[in-house]
């Protein structure tokens, strides 16, 4: 069992989880992921790692409420809790030296994976330039965050409601097209975003890695549900990734693979909320 | 005057057992077994204890049956095999001890691989039987992974006054008995039982464990552990590496059956992982996997299950009961036919394009190689697809291992007769060692491994 010590919202929901879970907070790495079972009845759910304080021995995860599992976990998963399961770390971690100047970039959830990346290429000396974008100035979290780890940090929102409007691929471009010369990127949020940007930075031949986060059950290279074609070859993400050169992968297939359950999921959800309801009334 | 035939098991029919996932065969009631027992010759020369991977004492405990002295038949049965329940339902016994009994021929084998799941279950329903176990040894051993290999090796050392701890990467222990077997053929509270009477025994069980990862192996070493046994299986599932086989509604043979099995989908949207199954659903292979996948479509609902094998009947590597029980449920068998391209819509699989084969010369394996015949391509629509063509080995340790020598197929090179590594300390059985085979060889491997490591903790 691993208790949650600290649970808050950064924004509708959104919510920040600190983990109990020794093991993991004493290897864990920037890149790699958990993978977590609320319950005897629920799935394994992968979630990247925010932060790992091996002294406390927690684990800080951030998770958007998009489906049933990760909503039951806002409503009934609080400060005092335990999960039954958390296993990890998963993945390879992300290869962290002196690059020289490098971007990151955070889209919508991405921000909370990509937050430790950042943070690492600054202790090893890289300059730092983020980019993080959200829809609106509700969704934008850890700007605060970004901002003690990036030389420059650049904030956009889709509405305008924050930052500069416009998506993370506009200053992307600007800076690749302003001749300033940039070693490395990272792009961690939904597909369609780290698919726009690894299109930005290609004629520009800037190596771009990418974070995958496809549908997977066990996360240890089992299933092979997770399979992404890479430069033409199936990568499995848990075990060969999840990071992965953006501009060898087919975000076309990663995204028809995502939606591949959007039925299931659709009545999971009903069921769920049928039965709060029920719960609501009594 | 013995009789000619085996004395029959029970079973639910096939066209009620294809709406549910209730075990299949129903087990012996005690009259049965006695009957059953009374067929042993007792015979001197006693094949079926060599032909049995643990050597079990066959004609001993069958012996205890016939008399009615189940408790003590358990006895016998768990001097030498810590999981009787799963070895009798799950064993391949045509090939082992039943292969090589004395009645064989004229007349049917004595149906072992049945009476010991009698007594296995009949303890579970009864008195549970004490194992012994050695005073403490002050050592303390690792067991990576809670397969057969490694249930084993903790059951044999514990015994032995050791102190174990088994360690899983998964929430739940037992391995592909878990994840892999369903539940009609291996019901989850029967494996679920035999774990238990290891934890009774003293074996601690640790799950969500990433070894290799949030300790090495060494660190296992270098640690409390006196010595590590790996047995952490050939978890990672093999594609055809035909055009396709991304699409959605392509599964890996571990993935459907680890939706189903060990996160329950076919209890879905009480259990919260899904499964999709089309109205045709085509398993590409012809192993127990593959008979376990295509019957597991049957009852998730899918109209027609449709096996495509490369080879001949003959050659087909389930064990007969499997094949037997799945043209008794209707699966349709596409033998001498090998998928070439998986044809998609939308992103969505729609169609199998297959190629005949023929058999021509034996290749290593001894089986004639399949051979495609050109010009004889076909195309099956389905919106499911399983590929059960085998697991290699799970790469985890073995990366993570540095000092760990492997063959070419990144298996773990151990000595057949003791299990020991490349590294001192370190043990190695089971599938992670072999490729994929069976519960009972990996099972073998351990009980070999155990007697191996504890001579080398009592000297050491």
């Amino acid at each position: 069992m691993y208790r949650i010590l600290k649970k808050q919202t950064l924004g509708p929901s959104i919510r920040e989880y600190v983990i109990e879970a020794p093991d993991v907070a004493r290897v864990g790495k920037a890149g790699q992921f958990i993978v977590l079972r609320l319950h005897e009845k629920g799935e394994r759910i992968p979630l990247t790692i925010v932060e790992c304080d091996p002294e406390a021995g927690s684990v800080t995860l951030v998770v958007q409420e998009l489906g049933k599992s990760t909503l039951e976990m806002g409503d009934h998963f609080h400060e005092g809790d335990t999960i039954l399961d958390f296993a990890g770390p998963l993945g390879e971690e992300t290869e962290i030296k002196n690059f020289g100047t490098v971007i990151c970039i955070g889209g919508g959830l991405g921000i909370a994976p990509l937050y430790p990346i950042a943070r690492d290429l600054k202790k090893a000396g890289n300059e730092v330039i983020g980019i993080i974008g959200a829809r609106n100035k509700e969704l934008m979290f850890y700007e605060d965050r970004m901002a003690a780890v990036c030389d420059e940090l650049i904030v956009m929102s889709d509405d305008g409601s924050h930052g500069t409007q416009g998506f993370v691929s506009d200053p992307l471009k600007k800076i690749l097209e302003s001749g300033r010369k940039i070693a490395r990127v990272w792009a961690i949020g939904p597909a369609i975003m780290m698919k726009v940007c690894a299109n930005v930075t290609r004629p520009f031949e800037v190596p771009t890695t990418v974070s995958l986060n496809s549908v997977m059950i066990d996360g240890t290279g089992m299933c092979g549900g997770c399979r992404v074609d890479v430069g033409g070859t199936a990568k499995f993400a848990c075990v060969d990734g999840p990071e992965f050169d953006g501009h060898q992968v087919d975000f076309d297939l990663l995204m028809s693979r995502q939606g591949y359950y959007h039925d299931e999921e659709s009545c999971s959800m009903d069921a769920y909320m049928a039965k709060n309801a029920e719960g609501a009334e009594q | 005057m013995i009789q000619q035939k085996q004395t029959p098991m029970r079973e639910q029919p096939a066209s009620e057992r294809i709406h549910n996932f209730n075990e299949v065969p129903l087990g012996y009631s005690p009259d049965e077994a006695v009957q059953e027992a009374e067929r042993c010759l007792q015979c001197p020369q006693e094949p079926c204890v060599k032909g049995c991977p643990v050597g079990i004492d066959i004609p001993q405990f069958i012996e205890h049956v016939k008399n009615r002295e189940f408790a003590q038949a358990v006895s016998v049965i768990k001097a030498d095999n810590a999981l009787p329940a799963v070895c009798g339902r799950v064993c391949p016994q045509e090939n082992q001890c039943q292969g090589v009994c004395t009645l064989s021929g004229k007349f049917d084998p004595v149906a072992i691989g049945r009476l010991e799941r009698f007594c296995a279950d009949w303890e579970g329903e009864n008195e549970a039987c004490c194992v012994d176990i050695e005073p403490d040894t002050g050592k303390r051993i690792a067991v990576v992974g809670a397969g057969p290999a490694g249930l084993t090796v903790a059951g044999e050392m514990r015994r032995r006054g050791h102190a174990v701890t088994i360690f899983e990467l998964l929430h739940v222990a037992g391995g592909v008995l878990m994840y892999g077997i369903p539940e009609f053929r291996l019901p989850k509270d029967i494996v679920q039982r035999e774990i238990n009477a290891l934890c009774e025994m003293g074996v601690e069980v640790e799950v969500n464990k990433v070894i290799g990862r949030t300790q090495t192996i060494q660190e296992l070493l270098d640690g409390d552990f006196d010595a590590v046994f790996i047995g952490t299986g050939a978890g990672l599932p093999r594609f055809l590496g035909v055009p396709g086989e991304s699409l959605n509604g392509v599964f890996s043979a571990n993935e459907f059956l680890t939706r189903v099995n060990l996160m329950k989908a076919y209890r879905f949207p009480e259990y919260d992982t899904p499964i999709k199954i089309g109205e045709r659903v085509v398993t590409v292979g012809g192993g127990n996997v593959a008979m376990d996948s295509s019957r597991t479509a049957l009852r998730l609902g899918a109209r027609e299950s449709v096996i495509v094998y490369r080879r001949s009947e003959d050659e087909l590597p389930a064990r007969g009961e499997e094949v037997h029980h799945a043209k008794e449920e209707g699966i349709q068998f596409q033998l001498l036919s090998n998928p070439i391209e998986f044809i998609g819509e939308n992103g969505n699989l729609k169609a199998i394009r297959c190629i005949r084969m023929e058999l021509g010369e034996p290749d290593d394996s001894g089986r004639r190689r399949p051979v495609p015949i050109e010009g004889s391509e076909f195309e099956i629509e389905a919106t499911t697809v399983v590929i059960a063509v085998g697991n290699g080995p799970h790469p985890l340790i073995p990366q993570s291992t540095p000092n760990l020598d492997l063959n070419r197929w990144g298996s773990i090179v151990a000595d057949p007769e003791t299990g020991l590594t490349s590294i001192p300390g370190v043990y190695a059985g089971g599938d992670i060692v072999t490729g994929a085979a069976t519960v009972i060889e990996a099972m073998g491997a351990g009980k070999r491994a155990a007697v191996a490591m504890h001579a080398f903790l009592s000297t050491s």
